[in-house]
């Protein structure tokens, strides 16, 4: 029995540093909205003890009542007859609770039911959620398809649709994947037609559908006769009635208790979301970003969960003589884990936070126009914030996503032969996350996504303003060796210019983004050992480790092979 | 007719969390390290309370009677979903046993006025007595189900409920009419979370004391009166009484009215001194049953 808000000391660390002032500000019009809402706060001191207590009874839910639950959850499974999905009870139950607690409406604005909680807020929530129970957070995290209605969507369908997800009547799916169309949704076959009046209609087959039993779907489907590519695509929202059928859903390695289901859609009646054509190249991505740093979010809850369980387990187990936490090869990798689980925490705030930046600029840039005022300005500030989220949400959803795989997996070993079975949490821990680094975008993916942001140089002007900063002590040669990987990372990103080969430069993009994202991590992590003298250690053994892969990775880029890609058919011999 | 059910609280020491801070050095318990929680059984009673009122309507008030810091459940009970929380609070209350405890609340129900139910649970983690909810319907001349585990049918219609209640080795079920009085143990109703909304507006609810202490005394007793009726305008007042405003006897209230005299404390020691080996067989484990069974600790 724990809360994972108010006993986790990382989470509190990183809740009580985090300033939104500047986003709940004008998220509740200058805190006008207290006026006509009870439960609206009327400054920023009153926004916050809101947070805490809302976190407060989410941690106590994740803590107390969903994880209690996620072993059976696993165990059970959803299950699928004749075409009906079913939960497994403790996952049913847990909604309700989460229901009950009023936590459906979670980053939806007020006037639609919803409590108007900046993403931010909503990523610590899911961190918990998923720490209890990593398949709950597939319902309870994708609230991001309410907010693709409420962004996009027309008056009316906000109205239809949004209370019903504020108060948990309904659940949603993203229904995006095909069976030929994975990672390049530009191949999307699903066919959106009009009758003779205009309405629109759907039809064709769906894949791996995460929650495709949910009572409201968005889906992106072709409404352009005879295209090919993703300009032909546009997003629909549909009821899941009785023209949506479900075929099967998969047996998985992990998140059992998330049903992944096979769609097919038999001329169901839907509604056009925003402007046609604008489906994938616009509504999609941003859908994909909130759900990429909601998927970053459970990486790093599930990874959480595992190290408890192995921080445990190390000072029980007693092997010739002694706990074995205290053999340095176990308390290496312990201390592996937690160093990364911190600047996981680091990341992930920072990039919700410039999420939340990002979304808050746009709306006073929106205020500003409609108002006739002078928007220069803003729209300047909307863009600088919508590069650095654009950088940090898959920068984090790859950083955070590959390092929990990595917890999960010394969890295990942690455990040794015990760790294997079943009976033991980290089994299940090590199952789910592994789908973390593969859906909303694989890994690969993600360093596509990010590697733009590194060779524009999104940060370029913070690092050179670090740089600049007087740093005391400890913190200096620390901060003296981020500008040696920061020189390092210059060198490597010239190499891999110069050689004006894309694929080479797709080649290295992993290690570029990871140099680049360790600057920006460090220096932050280095912000925080400012106030926490405990933080200066994860700063060292952070930075430390950091240099050493640049390190590693300047050796790889600037003296390594070419390319592979030349040799490539007599390297991958058949057997 | 809408249903409007009473829930009797009681804000208590967490004796669950005794630890090291809290024992003295004597073996007794300073209860005032202890943290102060909401009765385990009681939320359970506020949780059936509200189920009833999910399924037909209507209201609940919570209503306790304790020390001025009670006001903290109380504010848990609206972030549940009471409607009204009422605080029964004065020092001429202090030390009051069962029976001026339930003579205290059947004067507060009665102020109240109209009910069909009363919740309580069973009994405190404090005292253990499970007097005041009895003594309470005895009071206000109400049937009363004790030990209730579950309500199955309420009939507004025919006025009247049907619940089961533990007794040794079972359960029996009941029908009462209303207005009546029940006490609910524990496992009865897992409490519902906090409704974050709930939370967030009533966390501003404040009891008159707490108003009070946040007048200083270059403000005039209008001012008070000002805060109160802003309090209560906007829904955010819990309803503080005191002797007077239930119209109580002061002579049956607190120590005056309380005939229980504590005669004397004994610390009991348990010591692990005397054991008795079992063998690991059938006919040992046999031998153990039939000597628990004789001592009247098994059956």
């Amino acid at each position: 029995m724990s809360n994972f808000f108010s006993e986790n000391a990382d989470i509190q660390f990183q809740f009580n540093r985090i300033d939104l002032s500047e986003i709940i500000q004008i998220r509740e019009d200058d805190y006008k909205q207290a006026e006509q809402y009870s439960f609206a706060p009327r400054d920023y001191e009153d926004a916050k003890d809101n947070f805490k207590r809302i976190l407060e009874v989410v941690g106590d839910i994740a803590g107390n009542f969903v994880a209690e639950r996620a072993r059976e959850v696993d165990e059970l499974g959803s299950t699928f007859e004749d075409g009906v999905v079913t939960y497994a009870k403790g996952l049913q139950e847990a909604m309700i609770r989460l229901n009950q607690a009023g936590l459906m409406g979670f980053i939806l604005e007020r006037k639609y039911g919803g409590l108007n909680l900046p993403i931010s807020i909503y990523i610590f929530a899911i961190e918990m959620v998923s720490r209890g129970d990593a398949s709950l957070m597939n319902l309870f995290g994708l609230q991001d398809i309410s907010e693709t209605i409420e962004n996009y969507g027309s008056e009316e369908i906000k109205a239809e649709f949004l209370p019903k997800f504020s108060t948990g009547e309904v659940t949603g799916a993203m229904v995006l994947t095909e069976p030929d169309a994975g990672s390049d949704l530009q191949a999307v076959k699903t066919r959106a037609y009009q009758d003779e009046n205009g309405n629109w209609f759907l039809s064709g087959v769906k894949r791996f559908i995460t929650n495709g039993n949910a009572d409201v779907n968005l889906v992106l489907a072709r409404s352009e006769e005879g295209t090919r590519d993703g300009r032909g695509l546009s997003l629909f929202v549909c009821y899941g009635d009785d023209t949506v059928q479900i075929r099967r859903i998969e047996h998985k390695l992990g998140i059992k208790g998330s049903p992944t289901c096979e769609m097919q859609f038999h001329d169901t009646p839907a509604q056009l979301i925003g402007q046609r054509k604008r489906g994938l190249v616009a509504y999609v991505m941003a859908l994909m970003n909130g759900a990429r740093l909601g998927v970053a979010a459970q990486a790093l809850g599930i990874a959480q969960a595992a190290y408890v369980e192995a921080r445990r387990y190390a000072q029980e187990r007693e092997q010739f003589g002694k706990p074995i936490l205290n053999f340095p090869a176990v308390a290496d990798m312990l201390i592996k884990m937690k160093v990364d689980l911190e600047s996981s925490r680091t990341l992930i705030y920072a990039t919700a936070r410039a999420v939340d930046m990002h979304k808050v600029s746009e709306m006073e840039l929106e205020r500003l126009k409609a108002a006739n005022e002078s928007f220069v300005e803003m729209k300047d500030q909307a863009k600088h914030w919508k590069a650095i989220a654009d950088f940090l949400t898959p920068l984090s959803k790859y950083v955070i996503s590959e390092k929990a795989n990595r917890i999960c997996y010394d969890a295990i070993q942690i455990h040794g032969g015990t760790g294997y079975m079943h009976e033991f949490n980290v089994e299940r821990h090590y199952r789910d996350v592994r789908i973390t680094n593969i859906y909303e975008g694989t890994s690969q993916l993600q360093v596509i996504a990010a590697i733009g942001g590194v060779i524009k140089g999104v940060f370029d002007e913070q690092f050179d303003a670090f740089e600049a900063h007087e740093y005391r002590h400890e913190a200096r040669q620390l901060a003296n060796k981020l500008k040696k990987i920061r020189v390092l990372m210059d060198k490597c990103k010239v190499h891999v210019l110069d050689k004006e080969d894309k694929a080479y430069q797709e080649l290295h993009s992993a290690e570029l983004v990871e140099m680049y994202g360790s600057i920006y991590v460090g220096y932050l992590i280095l912000e925080e050992a400012a106030e926490n003298s405990r933080k200066m250690l994860i700063a060292k053994k952070y930075i430390m480790d950091a240099l050493a892969t640049a390190m590693h990775h300047t050796e790889s880029i600037t003296r390594g092979f070419d390319t592979l890609f030349a040799d490539v058919d007599q390297i991958l011999t058949k057997e | 007719m809408s249903l409007h059910t009473i829930v009797l609280v009681k804000q208590v020491p967490d004796t669950s969390n005794i630890s090291g801070e809290v024992m003295r050095p004597d073996g007794t318990v300073n209860r005032a390290r202890l943290p102060a929680i909401f009765n385990p059984e009681d939320q359970e009673a506020l949780e059936l309370a509200l189920r009833l009122k999910d399924k037909h309507g209507g209201k609940v008030t919570a209503l306790t009677m304790g020390p001025p810091n009670a006001a903290n459940m109380l504010r848990e009970c609206l972030y549940m979903g009471a409607d009204r929380a009422i605080l029964v609070s004065d020092r001429r209350f202090a030390a009051a046993d069962t029976l001026a405890t339930s003579y205290a609340l059947h004067k507060a129900v009665h102020r109240i006025g109209k009910y069909d139910l009363i919740f309580g649970g069973r009994q405190a983690i404090d005292g253990d007595t499970a007097q005041v909810g009895p003594q309470t319907a005895e009071k206000l001349g109400i049937p009363q189900i004790t030990y209730t585990l579950e309500v199955q049918e309420l009939d507004l219609k025919k006025r009247t409920i049907r619940a089961k209640r533990a007794i040794k080795n079972g359960y029996e079920i009941l029908e009462s009419p209303l207005p009546v009085l029940l006490t609910v143990t524990k496992d009865a109703a897992e409490p519902r979370p906090f409704d974050v909304r709930r939370l967030c507006t009533y966390k501003r609810a404040q009891s008159r004391f707490e108003i009070e202490a946040t007048v200083d005394d270059s403000h005039d007793l209008v001012w008070m009166d000002e805060l109160l009726e802003k309090a209560k305008t906007s829904d955010l007042l819990i309803e503080t009484w005191n002797i007077e405003d239930i119209d109580a006897d002061v002579e049956m209230c607190g120590l005056a009215g309380s005939p229980t005299k504590v005669h004397k404390v004994e610390n009991v020691i348990l010591s692990g001194a005397e054991y008795k080996a079992v063998p690991a067989t059938s006919e040992g484990m046999n031998d153990m049953i039939a000597e628990l069974m004789r001592d009247h600790i098994f059956g």
